[in-house]
């Protein structure tokens, strides 16, 4: 490995770290679409400052430009205020008029704006170590590690004093307020600290990059654990994790690099979707069909216990009143024969005393609205589940 | 050229003629279009289907070879559509919420077009297929064959439109009922969707994927502040669109290296503007006017009042008072007593006012309106 | 049961929102012609009784039938006023508008709206007192008259059974006298009316039927014989007093 590939990684994964982090919290408050908006509409925040400047890595371009960010999430609450359109749609009309005057900025001023337009949605990592950072004659590294590394360590910083703040104002605004904590202070200091980041990180990522890597690692832990301090953990490993592996894949196919860590974080998250073990598809449907013969198991227990007369208890019945398919029937009482709460005479179907005991403590559960507790008994009750 | 030569030009030179129609119709189609997307409240997900047609796009150049827009549309299409229940997939069997599944797929299916479009660039034998021009679009690519494409595909969907119209009205008011009236609203959702979809991709070569889903709300967004009439503001948006993509592209080809994509949302971005402030409706400007106009209406109604309540103690109601007894009361100036004798309800004499039984009538009925 | 013909039966009927149960195995018949309130405390499966009814919700188990045949098949004798908050009102439409909407059900897939559907739209808005309201957009009218254009369109479906999610929620006094005096009109008419209610204290006034619910049935019958201490406390638990006195 030579040294500009180490350092590539280590700014990949610097940036990964600093997005993952607000991501989180935008992910929380289902503001996670804010980052999109403001990673275009920093575009034009960026060319001015840039034309002031000179220098993408200046932090008075990095100020401007996150300025231009927290710009937009006024201008789109703005808009929201006025009821003239929806919600969404101030958010989809403020981002690309923005974006378009940035693009058009820098079309014009092609010649004196060392900036392309690919460069900006996609960022070019692979140049990053060109730009050294030089204390006189001495090479401190590149710039936009220095950069990176400073937004993380204030983001880090601001995490551990405000985290507090942070969790209550996320989960519950109505208590923050009366435990003295301004939600808009936390709100608007989320859009600064994410305003900033995503400035930051576009020049060695791109502006639609970051987007993925603030939303992709906070989702995908989200499917895993709804503990915050875990899921801040997880968010930052899979950040790392993908900008790492995602540098050496794009190394291998000699393609871009945010485009090989995006998909990486893309390919980490469909893992995720379908095998999770409690929130994952799989585990979802497999729990559905469950919980539908056992929500089924269930009905028709009650439906035994409440009618004494053999006629409704009759195994054809069940087809005919209860409407169901053949099949479902025939699984639902398979189920609840093989766990001893009924049996069947003369093909009339009655509870057992394990039968009338389950039935009689749920429907007990059941009307007093304590659903959840059927779920432990079933624990209890069933030597097969559905 | 600029932009007066090419408008002059448009009428004789064939590519122009072909790029302008070309811009005209898509623009009409994607605010027809957009406004449903726009009143369904699903403005983003013309955003997210975009991003994720990319893929599709460098997909389609990797395995055909094939150049034409024809097939490049096809796989954006279909990656859109992926995108599109992928979300739904998101949302309805997981706890994430829309937003997070829109950006989620939105950022990593373009990261993944990007992927595959780096790595088409660096094949030794590509023929570097000029697929960059997806990103913001250039109408400068648009061929006869496109337009002619766009043409059909507005015609089926404005004949889909006007054949379902009351269906796709009763949906988006108030789906519930319409599934009640026995309606298939899964069939008619699904139509609705699908039309969208193909909107942003017979797009995507002109205006390009960044920016599409603008051109899908921006005509929509600025003609719901013209009218109360599902009708008209579709045709309404259908207008807006066609104009700012004949603008756009007319701007755009005037000056040297500007994308389309970009400047038609601009010009669309200004028609939305406009429409915020100056609709007569709903508009800021008029809401502002309209609230001063009561804030002022309201003072001299309590003027008045408070004249009536003077009045009252006297048996000749228009027996005159000093002007400086209202002293004590906040609500008049000069102007106001002006407007008063204006219309009739009191008369000035110098330092004097007196109530005229037109002005005692009004308050009177005032008075009454508040006590019912 | 009786001679009476039933104009709703519904037979073990179990439905599950995400597999949490709302209503467990509800035996319910409602006889024809009987202006009928719902009441149960909030969460107790209202409105999603009345849903499962319409086909909105699928049901896990059970059957419904709307005069001895499946909804889908009897859906032209059957109207519904769903609760006011469910639909976005800054739609870009007129009173009159919504109110044709009711007329679509009839017309089926494709046909337009044509003199007859506007007559019948007219006729249902001059009959809640909205008629010189028709050309308003239905965002700058009041909560009341919102739900008279909604009542206006069912009255426009021309059915046998009307079902209501709380018409009475969020209206001015005069439009509740308006709303339940049409309601009894319709009664004499011959028609059936099923209302979602929350306010108990008006039950015996307005309505001739009830029927008390709480996840299960807890008891439905007329009004004069169970609208009762007893089967108060059954729905609402013991509370149930302090509920009336509001």
């Amino acid at each position: 490995m030579s040294s500009p590939q180490i350092e590539i990684q280590l700014i990949a994964a610097i940036v990964a770290m600093a997005c993952a982090i607000p991501g989180v919290f935008l992910v929380l408050r289902k503001m996670a679409l804010i980052s999109d908006a403001i990673s275009h509409s920093i575009l034009p925040g960026i060319v001015i400052g840039f034309f002031v400047t000179q220098d993408l890595n200046s932090p008075l371009l990095i100020l401007l430009a996150a300025l231009t960010g927290v710009i937009t999430v006024v201008m789109v609450e703005f808009i929201q205020k006025t009821g003239l359109v929806k919600e969404d749609t101030a958010i989809g009309l403020v981002f690309p008029v923005l974006f378009s005057i940035g693009v058009i900025l820098i079309a014009k001023n092609a010649n004196d704006v060392h900036l392309d337009v690919d460069a900006v949605l996609l960022g070019e990592l692979a140049f990053a170590p060109f730009d050294r950072l030089l204390v006189g004659v001495a090479d401190w590294g590149p710039k936009s590690l220095w950069v990176m590394g400073s937004i993380l360590f204030i983001t880090i910083s601001l995490l551990i004093l405000f985290y507090k703040e942070l969790k209550v104002t996320t989960f519950d605004a109505g208590l923050s307020s009366v435990l003295g904590i301004s939600p808009l202070v936390m709100h608007y200091g989320l859009m600064s600290v994410s305003s900033v980041t995503v400035v930051g990180a576009f020049d060695a990522v791109g502006a639609i990059l970051v987007v993925a890597l603030m939303i992709a690692p906070a989702a995908t832990a989200y499917l895993l654990t709804e503990d915050l301090k875990k899921m801040i953990w997880l968010s930052v490993s899979f950040g790392v994790f993908s900008a790492i592996s995602g540098y050496w894949a794009a190394n291998f196919l000699d393609a871009s690099i945010s485009g090989s860590i995006a998909t990486t974080l893309g390919v980490i998250f469909l893992a995720t979707y379908l095998f999770a073990p409690k929130k994952g598809l799989i585990s979802v449907l497999y729990r559905q069909k469950q919980q539908r013969i056992e929500v089924s198991l269930i009905t028709f227990l009650l439906h035994l216990n409440r009618h004494e007369e053999e006629s409704e208890r009759h195994i054809n019945h069940l087809q005919e009143h209860i409407n169901w398919q053949a099949v479902r029937a025939r699984t639902v009482l398979d189920l609840a024969e093989k766990n001893n709460l009924v049996e069947i005479e003369n093909n009339v179907v009655s509870l057992t005393e394990k039968g009338l005991a389950f039935t009689e403590k749920s429907l007990e559960y059941i009307i007093s609205n304590k659903d959840e507790k059927i779920e432990p008994m079933k624990e209890d009750f069933f030597l097969f589940r559905g | 050229m600029n932009i007066q030569e090419y408008f002059e030009l448009v009428w004789t030179d064939y590519t122009l003629r072909t790029i302008t129609l070309g811009t005209a119709v898509l623009g009409a189609i994607c605010g027809m279009l957009g406004s449903f997307a726009v009143l369904r409240k699903q403005s983003l997900l013309g955003d997210a289907i975009s991003h994720a047609a990319l893929p599709g796009i460098a997909l389609a150049f990797l395995i055909t070879g094939a150049k034409d827009s024809g097939t490049l549309l096809l796989g954006a299409l279909v990656s859109g559509v992926i995108g599109t229940f992928w979300i739904r997939g998101i949302t309805s069997k997981t706890h994430l919420k829309s937003d997070t599944a829109l950006g989620l797929i939105l950022s990593i299916f373009f990261g993944f077009g990007m992927l595959l479009l780096t790595f088409i660039q660096k094949q030794p034998n590509a023929n570097q297929a000029g697929l960059d021009k997806y990103l913001f679009g250039q109408a400068a690519t648009l061929m006869e064959s496109d337009v002619r494409l766009m043409i059909i595909v507005t015609g089926i969907s404005l004949f889909v439109m006007l054949l379902f119209w009351k269906e796709f009205k009763i949906l988006l008011f108030d789906a519930d009922y319409t599934k009640t009236l026995g309606f298939n609203t899964k069939f008619i959702d699904v139509l609705i969707t699908f039309l969208i979809v193909l909107a942003i991709v017979l797009g995507l070569q002109t205006v390009g994927v960044v920016l599409m889903s603008a051109i899908l709300l921006a005509p929509a967004a600025a003609a719901r502040q013209w009218t109360n009439n599902l009708g008209t503001m579709v045709l309404l948006a259908a207008v807006f669109g066609a104009f700012s993509g004949v603008f756009g592209t007319a701007i755009s080809a005037s000056q040297n290296n500007l994308s389309t994509g970009p400047v038609i949302v601009l010009v669309a971005g200004v028609f939305v503007l406009l429409s915020f402030i100056f609709s007569h409706k709903r508009g800021l400007l008029f809401r502002e006017i309209r609230f001063r106009k009561n804030r002022t209406d309201l003072k001299l109604m309590k003027t008045l009042q408070f004249m009536y309540g003077i009045a009252q103690e006297h048996e000749n109601i228009s027996h005159p008072h000093a002007i400086r007894i209202l002293n004590n009361f906040h609500g008049f100036t000069k102007s106001s007593l002006k407007k008063l004798e204006k219309e009739g309800w009191i008369a000035i004499e110098g330092q004097q006012w007196a109530m005229t039984p037109k002005g005692y009538k009004q308050a009177e009925e005032m008075y009454n309106q508040k006590t019912t | 049961m009786d001679t009476q013909k039933l104009a709703v039966q519904i037979d073990d009927l179990t439905v599950a929102y995400n597999y949490k149960p709302v209503l467990w195995d509800i035996d319910l018949s409602v006889p024809e012609g009987v202006l009928m309130a719902i009441v149960g405390p909030n969460g107790a499966g209202k409105s999603t009784l009345i849903k499962t009814i319409l086909g909105i919700i699928k049901p896990i188990a059970g059957t419904v039938s709307i005069y001895g045949k499946p909804y889908s098949k009897q859906r032209k004798l059957v109207a519904y006023v769903p609760q006011k908050g469910s639909v976005d009102w800054d739609f870009p439409t007129t009173a009159l508008d919504v109110v044709m909407m009711g007329t679509y059900g009839k017309l089926g897939w494709i046909k337009r709206t044509g003199q007859k559907e506007k007559k019948i739209a007219l006729e249902s808005m001059e009959k809640v007192g909205m008629l010189t309201y028709k050309n308003r957009q239905i965002s700058q009218l009041s909560g009341g008259q919102q739900q008279r254009v909604f009542l206006a369109r069912a009255l426009a479906q021309d059915a046998s059974i009307y079902f209501m999610d709380e018409p009475f929620q969020g209206v001015d006094a005069t439009t509740e006298i308006a709303i339940i005096n049409i309601l009894k009109e319709l009664r004499k008419a011959g028609k059936t009316v099923i209302v979602v209610h929350h306010d108990l204290q008006t039950v015996p006034e307005y309505f001739d039927w009830v029927t008390f619910l709480n996840v299960k049935k807890i008891a439905t019958g007329p009004v004069k014989d169970i609208f009762n201490d007893d089967n108060l406390t059954k729905t609402y638990g013991i509370n149930y007093k302090v509920a009336v006195n509001k």
